[in-house]
């Protein structure tokens, strides 16, 4: 089997040198800078006040549906590479196959539209 | 092959480390980003079998929509970031129930297949048909035709999918006003000015 790691060897050494640059600065970081912990200096400045609660807070549902249907759409499209990919020799058949496909899911588009999903009231 | 090997070791060692820290971690934020590390180590993997479309299909759909998604559920559920040691007491007999029947439906899987030997080349090189095609090629040249119905499939599934996520989380909200464009340039301004000519010391009827 030879072996398909050769081709991959420049990302490898790729990533290695990013990974080994980024830790080298955290390290550096870590071991030049000047460090003199302080409760006192992450406390509220001058007339800021304390926080009440937690930073994070319940947000709208609508931005959950917005990914849903991101990620079906993407999905749609990641059906598309491989066809675009061999279009010349599929034939009517698999032209077809993928018309009926997103025709169905056009179906679903319009649907989306006219329920107004899409849009932010 | 060593050079294989040990990437293998590598992603394998990081996935197994990282998928601990996502069930172990107190930060739920923190759980999503090591679940992307899983998924990123999933997809080397994949790289290694030669399954490449699926190692970037992997990391464009997994990486940049379901831990976006997991992501809006976390910031959505509002739970405290402190759990309790209890909790993980709590949920072991469910977790330890769930993980016995995922490794005897393993071994169920494992038992029951049997490993013909003479096609052993077919296991080890299961793309031989399409030697000089690339993996992108070689699913697109029998996805389409072949498996014609498991892809139309696939395609009505998308589509429950989608009107499913609409009808649950769709709320139209009450008393919101919103521009109709079509309705602005559909006004003519006889059906909204009138002439009234009023007499002295009587109001005008509207």
């Amino acid at each position: 089997m030879n072996f398909i790691l050769d081709e991959y060897l420049p990302l490898a050494i790729f990533i290695i040198v990013a990974l080994v640059i980024s830790c080298l600065f955290i390290l550096a970081n870590f071991l030049v800078a000047r460090r003199n912990p302080d409760p006192e200096k992450s406390d509220a400045f001058e007339s800021g006040f304390p926080q009440f609660g937690d930073s994070r807070m319940k947000f709208d549902i609508r931005f959950y549906l917005v990914t849903l249907l991101f990620i079906i759409f993407d999905l749609e499209v990641t059906f598309l590479f491989p066809w675009a990919i061999t279009f010349g020799n599929l034939g009517l058949l698999g032209f077809f196959s993928m018309m009926f496909f997103l025709g169905v899911l056009t179906i679903g588009f319009i649907y989306e539209w006219k329920k107004g999903a899409l849009e932010w009231q | 092959m060593t050079a294989s090997l040990l990437s293998f070791y590598i992603f394998s060692t990081v996935i197994l480390l990282s998928s601990l820290m996502v069930i172990t971690s107190k930060n739920p934020v923190h759980s999503v980003l090591f679940l992307i590390l899983t998924f990123f180590n999933g997809a080397g993997l994949f790289i290694i079998l030669h399954a490449e479309f699926l190692a970037m299909i992997l990391i464009i759909v997994y990486v940049g929509a379901v831990a976006v998604l997991f992501l809006f559920v976390v910031m959505m559920l509002d739970f405290k970031i402190s759990l309790d040691k209890n909790n993980i007491l709590q949920y072991l007999p469910i977790g330890f129930f769930v993980g016995v029947v995922f490794i005897s439906e393993l071994i169920i899987v494992l038992i029951n297949t049997k490993f013909d030997l003479s096609n052993i080349q077919i296991l080890v090189n299961p793309m031989i048909k399409f030697e000089n095609l690339t993996n992108t090629e070689a699913i697109g040249s029998i996805l389409y035709t072949d498996y014609i119905l498991y892809f139309q499939l696939s395609g009505v599934i998308l589509l429950v999918a989608m009107i499913g996520s609409i009808v649950l989380t769709l709320r139209t909200r009450e008393g919101v006003k919103r521009q109709s464009i079509q309705s602005q340039l559909d006004r003519k301004y006889k059906s909204t000015i009138t002439m009234v000519d009023p007499k002295s010391n009587e109001g005008v009827d509207i």
